[in-house]
Parts: structure tokens; sequence; C-alpha cells
């Protein structure tokens, strides 16, 4: 109930937001007889519509995990993050292996059986990636290139 | 004969050493992908897109080896079914209702073969069934015009949202914001950039396969996180493998009308395999005369849904591949590899590259009879990848799909995105936003707006146009019809677990 109704209240306020900035689009003056605007109106429309039909009729509960797990999901959230940014500075090898036996952990918390499992995804990733798939990977990033 | 011609041609391109190392890797890693739980055919494919392309395959080889990985996930979704009774994706869900108690009877052995058996046989009819069917629809598609072609999208986009969640306009408020998302970058009519803030990254649009990985493979993972309490230690005893002969026989009716029901529930824009094996096992047991004892380990349930959903995945392919219009979640992912590959999947792809029809349909055929020899005598050893525990399988799919993503963009920008696609689905599946629906939208926005605008072209402005002929008041009707029959449906089915698109 609770989840549907602020769900719904939050995508209002994006369809509105949203065909405000449909509102924005310049109109070029060759244009033809739906132009740029109408379907980006229609589409957030459309949305703003089930949106109201959720507010007003709202689904059960989903059932949300305890506050741990989000937790969890949330550290896990701030690795993957880690791991994008520091993929062209530091190159796959060292942020891979780490994101992933952090992933591991988060999972099945044994530290030894983590690092292992970060390093051997790591590694053999790499080799499949690098040597089989010829991707073009870095090893390491500029880092460690000087 | 022009189909004999066809498919002669076919298995020129088809039979090539390359092309058929291609078939039987994809139909290996498809069966794996399939059979372990959580992973798809359409997270799958997702998954090892961006590997195709940097393997540097042309558009006839990546297809093969796409469609091998989506044909052997689906055989392979069944094994997790019968032996875990967790569904290895969500179109096997029905095979665990019969399957898993088949195999607590002691007869997994049985099931597995029995299954693998009636997946053959459906999937096989339904590749006949699309390669004679395709090229019909395909003539009949060159009637199609812009306003029966945006009749079309709306279509798909109302059968797909009627069936993939229990709440309409959840399901219209996915597509709303899968066509919202296409609109960002420059518009394709005037080329003035259209909602990109500024953003220089955002001027070509949202690259859809950081959106397709996104919402399912990343978002997966903080599913498997949130779920982790189930292990997959493997219940059941798997003994020597011998083939059930008198369940073969006894079942051999059961898979046919399983197979005509699962493809065309298959060709309907949207449906998808998951209604495919549902329906077939619903009208199996209403027909059969010991329907009662479905669910507790009848062999002809285990038949019936697999027959069904390979069926289904077979009928899916038509609507994709004349129209462009993707009839379930993984033939959308399919669409989105032939769009990166230049190809436009519609009735002019019969015409210009049938090398690539051909060959495809050519592949199928072969890939069929690869995967009943994975999946009957060599099944055992997908039972055995089937123990990878979850703390090793999670962390590698995460990077494989950073690694992919990344090998192709080269862009942080790109996975940062792809990783608020993952919050978005994890958050989306929770709250019961059906994420097909999203992605076909990403996918099919701008041919959608195309249509409309090149329609209202055609009649100078007169909105009466879009209705103005036979096929597109049918399409609207249907559109209709799609939409709103489930609201009244759903009360009169009780559905045995939940049913996704």
């Amino acid at each position: 109930m609770k989840t549907d109704r602020i769900f719904g209240l939050c995508v209002i306020g994006v369809a509105l937001a949203y065909i405000a900035s449909a509102a924005q689009i310049q109109v070029g003056f060759l244009s033809d007889p739906v132009g740029s605007r109408t379907f980006p109106y229609l589409v957030g429309g459309v949305a703003l519509a089930c949106a109201l039909v959720i507010v007003l009729r709202p689904d059960e509960e989903p059932g949300w995990p305890p506050l741990a797990t989000f937790g969890r999901i949330a550290i896990a959230l701030v690795v993957l993050y880690g791991f994008a940014v520091a993929l062209r500075p530091l190159g796959f090898l060292i942020p891979a292996a780490v994101a992933s036996a952090a992933i591991s952990y988060l999972i099945s918390p044994r530290p030894v059986a983590a690092v292992l499992c970060g390093i051997g995804i790591s590694s053999l990733l790499f080799a499949i990636f690098k040597f089989a798939l010829g991707l073009s990977l870095a090893p390491f990033g500029r880092l460690f290139a000087g | 004969m022009d189909l004999w011609a066809n498919l002669a041609q076919g298995f020129a391109v088809a039979l090539t050493f390359s092309t058929l190392m291609l078939a039987v890797g994809g139909c290996f890693i498809g069966t794996v992908i399939g059979s372990l739980p959580g992973l798809g055919p359409s997270n799958g494919v997702a998954i090892l897109i961006p590997l195709a392309f940097s393997l540097g395959l042309d558009a006839t080889e990546a297809l093969v080896l796409m469609t091998s990985v989506y044909y052997g996930a689906m055989y392979g979704g069944r094994i997790s079914s019968i032996l875990l009774n967790i569904p290895g994706d969500e179109p096997a869900l029905m095979t665990t209702l019969d399957g898993y108690p088949m195999a607590r009877k002691g007869r997994a052995g049985d099931a597995l073969v029995l299954s693998g058996v009636a997946s053959f046989v459906g999937a096989l009819l339904a590749t006949i069934g699309l390669m004679l069917l395709a090229p019909i629809l395909a003539r009949i598609a060159f009637l199609f015009g812009p306003a029966e072609y945006f009749a079309l999208y709306l279509l798909a986009f109302c059968t797909l949202g009627g069936l993939a969640s229990k709440n309409q306009a959840k399901a219209a408020l996915a597509a709303a914001i899968g066509l919202g998302l296409a609109m960002i970058g420059l518009d394709n009519q005037t080329g003035i950039p259209r909602l990109t803030f500024g953003e220089i990254h955002l001027m070509d649009g949202i690259d859809f396969l950081v959106a397709i990985v996104g919402l399912f493979a990343v978002a997966e993972i903080f599913i498997y996180m949130e779920s982790h309490g189930r292990n997959s230690a493997i219940g059941v005893k798997l003994e020597r493998i011998t083939v059930p002969v008198r369940d073969i026989a006894n079942s051999t009716f059961t898979m046919l009308r399983s197979t005509a029901i699962g493809f065309v529930a298959g060709l309907l824009p949207g449906a998808g395999a998951s209604l495919g094996s549902f329906l077939a096992y619903m009208a199996e047991k209403s027909v059969a005369r010991d329907g009662a004892t479905f669910g507790t380990g009848n062999p002809r349930g285990v038949a019936a849904p697999e027959a069904g959903n390979n069926a289904a995945a077979g009928g899916a392919l038509v609507p994709m591949l004349t129209l462009g219009v993707p009839g379930s979640g993984t033939t959308a992912v399919l669409l989105a590899l032939l769009l990166t590959l230049n190809i436009t999947p519609g009735p002019l792809l019969f015409s210009e590259r049938p090398e690539v029809v051909w060959g495809l349909i050519a592949a199928l055929l072969i890939a069929n009879f690869v995967l009943l020899v994975m999946n009957v005598p060599m099944v055992k050893l997908f039972v055995r990848i089937l123990s990878v525990p979850p703390w090793i399988l999670l962390p590698g799919i995460a990077m494989v799909s950073f690694g992919g993503i990344y090998s192709l963009s080269g862009s942080a920008f790109d996975l940062i995105l792809m990783i608020i696609f993952g919050i978005f689905g994890y958050l989306f599946r929770k709250i019961g936003v059906p994420t097909v629906p999203i992605i076909l939208g990403i996918l099919l926005g701008n041919n959608m707006e195309d249509s409309l605008r090149r329609a209202m072209v055609i009649s100078d402005g007169d909105w009466t146009y879009l209705f103005s002929s036979g096929i597109s008041i049918g399409l609207w009707v249907a559109a209709i019809a799609g939409f709103v029959a489930p609201l009244f449906l759903r009360n009169l089915l009780t559905r045995p677990g939940r049913i996704h698109g």
C-alpha cells in the first residue's frame, strides 16, 4: 500500500518534470505535422495516468527485506561503482579481483574463499577476455605504466 | 520449390565449420545458463551480446550463436526445475509442478530424458513452423504502412503489458518509461537534441545494451543478495539415466498438442514462452483422463510445459524476424542484437538478406539435434555444473557484464548508467513493474514515433488516418482487447504460482 503510494507520487513528479522538459525541446521551423514534442507529451501523459491509478489503487506491500540486507546491497552498489570508476585508471585485474572478492564475501562471509574467488575470477576472466575473445582490456592501468 | 532452394542456401551458410562450432558452443553455453537458477535466457543473451561483438562475428554468425544460446537456455531451464524445484528460468516454472515430484519418486533421470525429448519435439516442430510461416507473414507485412506499424507496436505493448504483470497500470507505466527513455538523444527527423540536459554522453541516446544488462543482470545480483538463503544443493539423487520409452510413447500426443499451443502463444507479439508453457500445461491437465494426478509427478505434466515453452520460443522468432516486433523478453534482447548489427528485421530482411534468415533457420534445425544429444545422453554434465555455488557465480556474472559493456564502449559513464539501471531493475521487480516492456520501449520507441510522424506526414496531420485500413483497425481492436482482457481473465484463472512474460 504505502510503497505503491510513494512510488506513484514519485512517478507523478518525474512525469511532470518530463513533460516540462519536453516543452523545452526546440522545434525547427521546417517541422512535420507531429513535431518533436508530441510523442514525449503522449508518453508523459500515459505515465501520469498510470501513476494516478497506482496511487489510487495501490497493490499490497511487496515484502521488503530487513535493513541489514539493504546495507549489504548498498555496499555492493558502492563496490560496483568503485569498480566502474577504477577500471580505466587501474586496469582490469586489480579492481576486478577486489570487486569480485567483495561481492563473494557479501554473499558468503568466508574471507579466504572470497579472496581466492576474487583472484580466480579476475585472472580467469582476463585470460578469456584478452586471449580468447581479443577484447581491449588493459591488465594494469596508467598508474602502473610509468 | 522456393522453400527447398532457400533452405539449401541456408544450409550452405550454416554448414561451414565456424558457424557449426558457434552453434555447438552456443547450445552448450545456453544450456548452462538455462540450468543455473536466476540466469534465464534473456539475462544470458544480454550478458553475452557484448562478447559476441568483440569476437568480430558477422551478422549471420552472431545471430546463430545467440539463437543457439536462446534455444539452449530454453532446454536447460528444466534441469533445475526437476532437480531443485527452482525453475532455471521463468518459462520452466510449470515444469516444477510435475518434474520435481517425479524426481522425488526416484525418477529424476526419466523426467530429464522425457522433458529433453519434449523440448526437442516442441523446438523442432516450431522451427519448421517458423520456416513455413515466416516467409508468408513477411509477404503480408509488405502491406503495412506507417499507420499499421504504429498500431502493431501498440499491440505489442498492450499484450506484453497485459500478460507480464498483475497490475495493468504498472505494465503500461513500464512501457511509458521505456518509450520515454528512447526519446533521449537526437531527434531522428530533425536532428535536434531532446531531453539530453546538455550531457554529451546522452546525445546519441541511451545504449539499449547498457539498459538491458543493467535491468536484467545487475538487478539479478541484488535480487540474489536479498534471497541468498536459497542454496543450490541438489536435493534428489540422479542415478543411471535410461530412456523411459513407455512415457515417451504415452505422451506423444501431449507433446504435439502442447507444441501447437505453445507455437501460437509464441506468435502473439509480446506473449512469449511463459504463456506457452502455462497454456500447454493447463490444456493438457483438462484434456487428460488422469488430470487429477497432475502435480503429483505425472510424466505428461512434465512433457506438456516443456514442449509448450520450446515451441513458443520458436514461435516468438516469427514476429521478431518478419515485423521487427519481438514476441518475448528474450527475442527483444535478440532484436537489440540485430539492430546493433545494423540489420533491420522486417519483410525486407527476407528479400534483401536471405542468407541471414535462412542461415539462421538452418542453424536452428541443426542446433536442435545438438541440443537433443547434449540434453539427453550428456545431461549429467550439466547437473554437475548446476552445483556451482552462488558466491562464485554472482561475482562472475557481475564481472562478465561489466567487462563486456566496458569493452564495447570503453566509457565509465555507461557502466555507471548500467548500475543505475540495475538499482531501478531491482526496485521495479520488488514493486511489480515488469522490466521487459521497458526494454521493448527503449528498443522500439524511436520506430514507433517515426511511424506515427510519417503517418501524419502522409495524411497531412489527419489523425483519423491511423484507423483508415482494415489491418490497422484490427490491430487496434486486438491491442485494446489484449490490454483489457487480462483484467477479467485474472479473476477466472486461479494461477498456480507467478507467471511472467
